[in-house]
């Protein structure tokens, strides 16, 4: 017999007393796991509608206004190509990824068309390669760290990614991308040629149906469109793939001072109404944490001097028999060990099954465990317990053994 | 053994001074065998407290086997009470939620005996004193002499040199108070010193001598044997 099976033979015989504070500590936990769960998986949610919508700040010539995200680069105001470069090698944190675009007017088959001039990646990794440089070699941005999720702009290299991430790895100067409308106008498929400005161009994709002005859109190298248009090394629109938090944050000053000839604009209300939300629910989490383990608190230090008196004569007897002062101390902070790590684990298993329930009923997210919410769980559960503990158990530890005998 | 030199204990109740043990002397020789009795506030229960080294006295000293008691450390009072000095209580002092085996093997716990040890130990004490089939017993599962000897068996579960006991047959009815008591002579009998407070003239009667304490002054009486 240890010290250990004397706490788990008691707790395990007399568990009612220890119900309460039990309940109050799951209860706190389970508060902020269901929470901080729901919290995180909207942000990744965020995130991902964020990724999907392609860019959510755009580099525009001073004097154009924004009507329409989606026209925003249909205005025929221009601005060097060169800018997009400069942003490139200011690597501001929170940038994940740059769209520079043109478009002209042409026809093909007799038919008018918008031809949008975009930037592969690879032209980047390029530009690198010229400069000496590492730090384009990468997404651009992507190993600043500053997302809370990493970028997948790599995961999809595929000429359909366009539709989808507005960027694309490779494009060849004769290549082109339809848009699902203009593909199906021009009756187009993989393959086909086209001749746009007097040159033949390669049909290598037909983009899925977006919904967008997309669909009505040619996509061919930029440097195509500028040689053959004759617009030369200017682009309309850049845009920029940002990190939420960041978005909503310093990186449009950051932008501003480093391209100061320039508008920048962001879906910045949209942006920061969703990290406002999620940054309320996220700190509502710690607070209500916080005021159900102070009850948890004050329910473990109630039971336990509770437990103390009634326990008098045992303590006495245990300490004629020859405990010490700190094997008393550690039997009561060993059962209020047991309480808190009973009561992280129950929490993290309930703040998760709600977490679960609720995520997508509530928001409409698909929520899974999170492991660093088992350990903050558990390591808060239980260093209250043990916090609330410990005067009883000091107590105990100073009780009087002659108490152990009959008129004492 | 014990060797008590002008000890007193004095307690402040309600504004009054009371002496529980007034400049007392005592010599307790090795497997001595003495009863301490006297009237419900002598200092019977002060003067075990002090032999157990749990009620530092206001004065004077206690020695076992030539060391200052209260000379040590509460941690070493500890050590020497788990190692040396087994307790019988009037209630028995049982952990309800243990069983007896489990009680009986408390003291070994605490003095980090391996378990399978500490088992084997506990079974044998339960048998000696005839509870073999009663080992997964809770006490309330026990009748008061069982409980009282479970209580017995832990006494001896260090192998102490000392025993001290506090009222030993005070819940007990006559038949296992004589039992509990031919278990306290048989542990004497062992070598062992045993200290006992009691009421009760008859249990006195099976020590060797017997002292009475008077508003905590202790007095030899005359030797009158156990029948």
């Amino acid at each position: 017999m240890k010290l250990r099976h004397l706490i788990l033979k008691e707790v395990w015989q007399r568990p009612t007393p220890m119900l309460t504070s039990l309940i109050a500590v799951t209860l706190g936990v389970m508060a902020l796991v269901a929470i901080q769960n729901i919290t995180i998986y909207s942000e990744d949610r965020i995130n991902s509608d964020m990724e999907s919508l392609g860019a959510n700040v755009l580099v525009m010539p001073p004097e154009v206004t924004l009507q329409d995200y989606y026209a925003a680069d249909l205005h025929g105001r221009t601005m060097p190509e060169e800018y997009v470069t400069r942003l490139a090698l200011a690597q501001l944190p929170g940038v994940q990824n740059l769209a520079p675009k043109l478009c002209v007017e042409t026809t093909v088959n007799s038919r008018e068309v918008t031809l949008t001039g975009i930037l592969p990646k690879n032209e980047f990794q390029k530009k690198s390669a010229w400069q000496g440089l590492g730090m384009l070699t990468n997404a651009v941005g992507s190993d600043r760290g500053c997302c809370a999720t990493p970028a997948t702009l790599d995961a999809d290299n595929s000429p359909e990614s366009l539709a989808h991430t507005r960027t694309i790895q490779e494009l060849g100067e004769r290549e082109l991308i339809l848009g699902s409308d203009v593909a199906a106008q021009l009756n187009a498929k993989v393959g086909k040629k086209l001749t746009l400005f007097d040159e033949k161009f390669n049909v290598i994709a037909v983009l899925p149906a977006t919904g967008t002005i997309d669909d009505s859109r040619m996509f061919a190298h930029l440097h195509s469109v500028q040689d053959l248009s004759g617009a030369g090394p200017v682009v309309n629109v850049i845009e920029i793939m940002a990190c939420c938090d960041d978005a909503a944050g310093d990186l449009i000053s950051d932008l501003s001072a480093e391209l100061p000839e320039t508008r920048v604009i962001t879906i910045a209300q949209v942006v920061e109404t969703q990290v406002a939300v999620n940054g309320l629910m996220s700190r509502l989490s710690w607070v209500f944490f916080a005021i159900l383990l102070l009850v948890a608190a004050a329910s473990i230090a109630s039971v336990m001097y509770a437990n103390v008196t009634e326990r008098r004569k045992e303590i006495g007897t245990l300490m004629a028999l020859g405990a010490t002062r700190g094997f008393v101390t550690s039997l009561f902070l060993g059962k209020a060990l047991l309480l808190g790590i009973m009561g992280g684990i129950g929490g993290f298993i309930a703040g998760t099954i709600l977490a679960i329930v609720l995520g997508p009923s509530l928001l409409g997210i698909q929520v899974s465990p999170i492991p660093q919410l088992f350990l903050i769980g558990i390591l808060s559960a239980t260093a209250v317990a043990l916090a609330a503990s410990y005067l009883p158990a000091r107590r105990a530890a100073g009780l009087d053994p002659c108490l152990v005998f009959n008129d004492a | 053994m014990y060797q008590l030199e002008s000890v007193s204990q004095t307690y402040v109740r309600r504004g009054n001074t009371v002496h529980a043990l007034d400049n007392c002397s005592l010599t307790i020789p090795e497997n001595d065998f003495v009863a301490i009795v006297g009237p419900s506030g002598s200092g019977k229960t002060t003067l075990l407290s002090v032999l157990g080294g749990m009620l530092s006295p206001t004065s004077g000293n206690v020695e076992l086997d030539g060391v200052s008691l209260y000379g040590l450390s509460l941690e070493e009072r500890a050590s020497l009470r788990n190692r040396r000095i087994g307790f019988v209580f009037q209630t028995f002092n049982l952990v309800p939620w243990l069983t007896a085996r489990e009680n009986v093997q408390i003291p070994m716990m605490l003095s980090k005996v391996p378990a399978k040890e500490q088992q084997e130990r506990a079974l044998e004490l339960l048998e000696r004193v005839g509870l073999a089939d009663r080992t997964d017993h809770r006490p309330a599962e026990l009748s008061q002499g069982q409980q009282q000897r479970v209580a017995l068996a832990r006494t001896l579960a260090n192998n102490p040199e000392i025993i001290l006991a506090d009222e030993p047959t005070g819940n007990l009815d006559p038949e296992t108070r004589k039992q509990a008591m031919n278990f306290l002579r048989e542990f004497h009998e062992d070598g062992r010193t045993i200290v006992m407070v009691t009421h009760d003239k008859e249990t006195a009667s099976y020590a060797q001598r017997s002292i009475q304490l008077v508003n905590g002054v202790p007095q030899e009486l005359a030797h009158r044997n156990a029948a």
